[in-house]
Order: C-alpha cells, then sequence, then structure tokens
C-alpha cells in the first residue's frame, strides 16, 4: 500500500471519529453548562456525573424507528442528512491542529472551508423541502434566508484579515500573527464574525429556523432516529469549524505558551481556544431569549454589512498606507 | 407537488377512529411492517434496553393543570435531567415518552391518538393524574365530553394518580418505566440514602 493512501485513510477515519467525539463532548456541555446556569445538577446518573449519556442517547438514537413519512419525496429525505453530514467533515482536513498536525496543506483551504459550511443550506433546504410538512418548510425558509444573508458579513470581516496577511493558507495566516493576535488590530471583524458564526450554526439568539415554541422542531421535524442524529451531528460540526476558523484568524491558531514538541503540542492551545470559544457560543445560548425573525434581518443588512464594509475601507487604506 | 399529487394524499381521519377505540378498547400494539434483525442477541437486546431506559426523551405536550407539575419537574428544584430525560422533544418524531399529563376531551383525542402513532417505536406512555387515567372528577353521570382514561385511546405503561401528582410523583412513575424497560430499578445501581450526594 503506498505511504499516502494509507495516511489518507488513517486521517479520514481520525477525522469522522472526531466529529463524534466533538458532537459528544459538546452535546454533554451544552448540557451540563445549561444545567448549571439555571442552577440544576444535570446529567448525574448515567455515569459519574452523567459522561455516559450522550452514548446512551446514540445507542438509543441508533435504535429508533426509522419513519418515511406518506407524501415525502422518500429519496430525497432520505438523502438530506448523508448531504448535511459528508460536508461538515470535511474542513476538519484541512484545519491546522498544529504546526505539522495538518492532514492537508493547500493554499486556499480557508475558501474551501467556507465553500463547505456553505453545502449545508442545501442540506437543510432538501431536508425541509422533501419532509412535505408545513413546519418543516417554514424552518426551511427561514434558514436559507438567514444563512444566505449572514454569509455576506461573515466574508467581508474574513476579507478584512485576508488584506492584512494576503494568503488564503490557514498556516500562513497564523505565521502572520507572530507578534500579536488579529483581533487586536481587527476587534470589529472578530465580533461581527462571531454574530454571524452564531447566525450561520442555527444557535440561538438565531435559532429561528428550530425554534420549538412556533416550528415543532423546524426542518427536521419529520426525522427520527439517525436522520436526526446526523442534522445534530452536523451541527456541532458546523460550530467546531467556525470556532476554529476564528480561532485560526483572529486568536493565533495553535500558537501560545511553548510546550515541549511544539509542533504537535500546539493542538493544545488550538483545543484550548476552540472550546473556550464554543463555551461562549453555548453560555450566548442559555442567556440570550431569541430574536425575532424581521429583527434578525434588519440587524444583518442594515448593522452588520455596512459595518463590516466600512471596517474593509479602513482596513484596504490603511494596508496601502503602510 | 401538483393537485392531482395532493389528491392522492391519505389523509387520515381520526373521528372514526375515535369511535372504534371507544368502543372496542385501544390497539395493543402498532403493528409495524418489521423484518425484525438479521440476527438476535440477548446481550446486543439488554445493552439496548438499558439505553432506551435511560435516554427516555418526553414529548413538549401538556393537556391540563397536570402540566404545571411536570413542567416543574423539568425545573430546577426536581430537575429531570438527572435522569436524562430533559430533552423535551417538540416532534413527536424524536421523542420517546408521552407524557399525558391531564384532561383528554373528545376534541383533544384524535389529536392525542394522532401524535402517539406519529412517535416511532419504541413508544411508551405515562398517564399522569387522575383525569388521565380514569376521568377523575369528571367520572359523573352528566359527563359528556371528556373520556374516561386515555388507556381507551392508547396503550399506557405506567399509571400516576393524584390530583394532580407531585413532581416526585411523576419522577417515580419515569423511575418505575425504566424498571419496566429495563429489567433493573434505576438510577443503577441503587445507593443508600445516606450515600446519596447533596447536589
Amino acid at each position: 500500500m503506498p505511504p499516502e493512501l494509507l495516511r489518507m485513510i488513517i486521517a479520514a477515519v481520525l477525522v469522522v471519529a472526531f466529529v463524534f467525539l466533538n458532537a459528544m463532548i459538546l452535546g454533554y456541555m451544552e448540557r451540563k453548562v445549561s444545567a448549571h446556569i439555571q442552577r440544576r445538577p444535570g446529567l448525574m446518573e448515567v455515569g459519574p456525573h452523567g459522561v455516559l449519556q450522550l452514548i446512551v442517547d446514540g445507542l438509543k438514537l441508533i435504535g429508533k424507528q426509522l419513519v418515511v413519512p406518506e407524501g415525502s419525496n422518500k429519496f430525497l429525505f432520505r438523502l438530506a442528512p448523508v448531504l448535511s453530514f459528508a460536508p461538515c467533515v470535511l474542513p476538519f482536513v484541512v484545519l491546522p491542529f498544529a504546526r505539522k498536525l495538518q492532514i492537508v496543506s493547500m493554499d486556499i483551504s480557508l475558501i474551501f472551508i467556507l465553500a463547505m459550511t456553505s453545502i449545508n443550506v442545501i442540506a437543510i433546504l432538501v431536508a425541509g423541502w422533501a419532509s412535505n410538512n408545513k413546519y418543516s418548510l417554514f424552518g426551511t425558509f427561514r434558514s436559507v434566508a438567514q444563512a444566505v444573508s449572514y454569509e455576506i458579513p461573515m466574508l467581508l470581516s474574513i476579507l478584512s484579515i485576508i488584506l492584512i496577511t494576503s494568503t488564503f493558507s490557514l498556516q500562513g495566516i497564523i505565521a502572520a500573527q507572530k507578534y500579536y493576535w488579529f483581533i487586536l488590530i481587527q476587534p470589529l471583524a472578530f465580533i461581527i464574525y462571531f454574530i454571524s458564526g452564531l447566525a450561520e450554526t442555527n444557535r440561538a439568539p438565531f435559532d429561528m429556523p428550530e425554534a420549538e415554541s412556533e416550528l415543532t422542531a423546524g426542518f427536521h421535524t419529520e426525522y427520527s432516529g439517525m436522520g436526526f442524529s446526523f442534522f445534530f451531528l452536523a451541527e456541532y460540526a458546523n460550530m467546531f469549524t467556525v470556532c476554529s476558523i476564528a480561532t485560526v484568524l483572529f486568536l493565533g491558531g495553535w500558537k501560545g505558551i511553548p510546550l515541549p514538541l511544539g509542533d504537535y503540542t500546539g493542538i493544545f492551545w488550538f483545543m484550548l481556544k476552540v472550546y473556550g470559544l464554543l463555551f461562549v457560543m453555548i453560555w450566548v445560548r442559555w442567556t440570550y431569549p431569541r430574536v425575532r425573525f424581521d429583527q434578525l434581518m434588519t440587524f444583518c443588512w442594515k448593522y452588520l454589512i455596512p459595518f463590516s464594509l466600512a471596517n474593509l475601507l479602513i482596513t484596504a487604506v490603511l494596508v496601502k498606507l503602510i | 407537488m401538483g393537485d392531482q399529487e395532493r389528491g392522492k394524499l391519505n389523509v387520515h381521519s381520526y373521528s372514526a377512529e375515535l369511535q372504534s377505540r371507544l368502543e372496542r378498547g385501544a390497539p395493543g400494539d402498532l403493528v409495524v411492517h418489521d423484518p425484525g434483525p438479521l440476527y438476535k442477541h440477548k446481550l446486543a437486546d439488554d445493552i439496548f434496553n438499558l439505553c432506551r431506559a435511560n435516554s427516555l426523551w418526553p414529548m413538549t405536550f401538556g393537556l391540563a393543570c397536570c402540566a404545571i407539575e411536570m413542567m416543574s419537574l423539568g425545573m430546577a428544584r426536581f430537575d429531570i435531567s438527572r435522569f436524562g430525560s430533559e430533552v423535551f422533544r417538540p416532534s413527536p418524531r424524536q421523542s420517546d415518552l408521552m407524557i399525558v399529563a391531564g384532561t383528554v376531551n373528545k376534541k383533544m383525542a384524535s389529536a392525542v391518538m394522532t401524535l402517539y402513532d406519529q412517535m416511532p417505536s419504541p413508544k411508551w406512555v405515562i398517564a399522569m393524574g387522575n383525569c388521565a387515567i380514569s376521568g377523575g372528577p369528571f367520572a359523573v353521570e352528566e359527563n359528556y365530553n371528556v373520556i374516561e382514561g386515555v388507556d381507551k385511546l392508547i396503550p399506557v405503561d405506567v399509571y400516576v394518580p393524584g390530583c394532580p401528582p407531585r413532581p416526585e410523583g411523576l419522577l417515580e412513575g419515569i423511575l418505575k418505566l425504566q424498571e419496566k424497560i429495563s429489567g433493573v430499578r434505576h438510577p443503577f445501581p441503587q445507593r443508600k440514602i445516606s450515600d446519596a450526594p447533596s447536589y
């Protein structure tokens, strides 16, 4: 077997395993953090402090009956969870976990990640449309409108970093933050990126597509068992991707206090920063109420896009002058 | 979707179904076209049942005043999430447990039956409160609109009496259901009260 093929197989297995592990960690974190924010103990009885709960939930979801509703488009209905899950795995291939821990190093890795995370919108559209359910369809409309509009400020805020570094390679961007993190010179871009990231991954306070009180469960209303858990995995994988881009662009990626074997142990700092940002996401979810849909759109088009455009302009002028 | 296709959709009429269930009783088990597993193993079944028992996701679904006690069970003082069942799913497709919390009247009966039929197997039902068990205070001669017991409509696993039962009562009902599913009383292993951690 050629070594490159072996490398690819090992990488694929590791990446998929990590996506599942990440969903388990985040699911546990979400439930435990929400419990402590509401002054409850949270998961307690399944394993010590409930650490086995997510494994148990996963096995239960595997054992559930798969319902394909009558009147739905059977093929698209079954295709949608896979379509949602598969592109969410791919960004992990180019993420720089440490100086030498990167599966594929591409010059355009940032564009690759953004392209892959955008496919999720199509999966949501397919899921909602194929379900032939009014709640699914409304959830889909909201989700697609939201994701398409929030893509613009997200890309504009990323572009202001690209102007400074003039490279799309993630390792290159990390290398450019040699003396200071970009959050110090681009705080507005970071805030805009993080807010758009929350909206992009359908997290509260922008979780309109899954608003329980109005739309049952949004686009995955009709999905049971593993179909539902694929959407769940994809959501958490997307959250991880968004936070790791934020880490790479604004927080210096794997850079931190030097550890022994720094080319590999940089993963510690990377994970610390990413899970710190993920904690903030969960914190925001359980602290802020959900916004109305027109407020959501107004906020994007009237505030985030003008501010990110102004930020981009100022950055461009300053880069030209300096 | 065209008009022709829409005409083909089979919309089930629950008013006829309600009448037949009231006369002939609830169907025992839902008939599912299930070829069964290729290979059955007792250990695997045990593991799955243990998992099912420990991850009962109830449906967000309250009918009357008992629902207030059910919500209270989700809140900080009683905290159903210790047993992993705080995930109140809004969609019946993703829930395992239906807590019939309150009075079921004839107008609501079709909705209850629809929701039960929409849940994927394996699924369980807890009848919470006297109204859901037997009609409670409504089981009188003049009653014209209350179903006297939800078990006339759907099969019920655990009955939790009370008017309304306290949240501890419902919690005990859920623990009984876990015992019914997996054969051992949860939380497993049982602790002595003196050993219980102080939350």
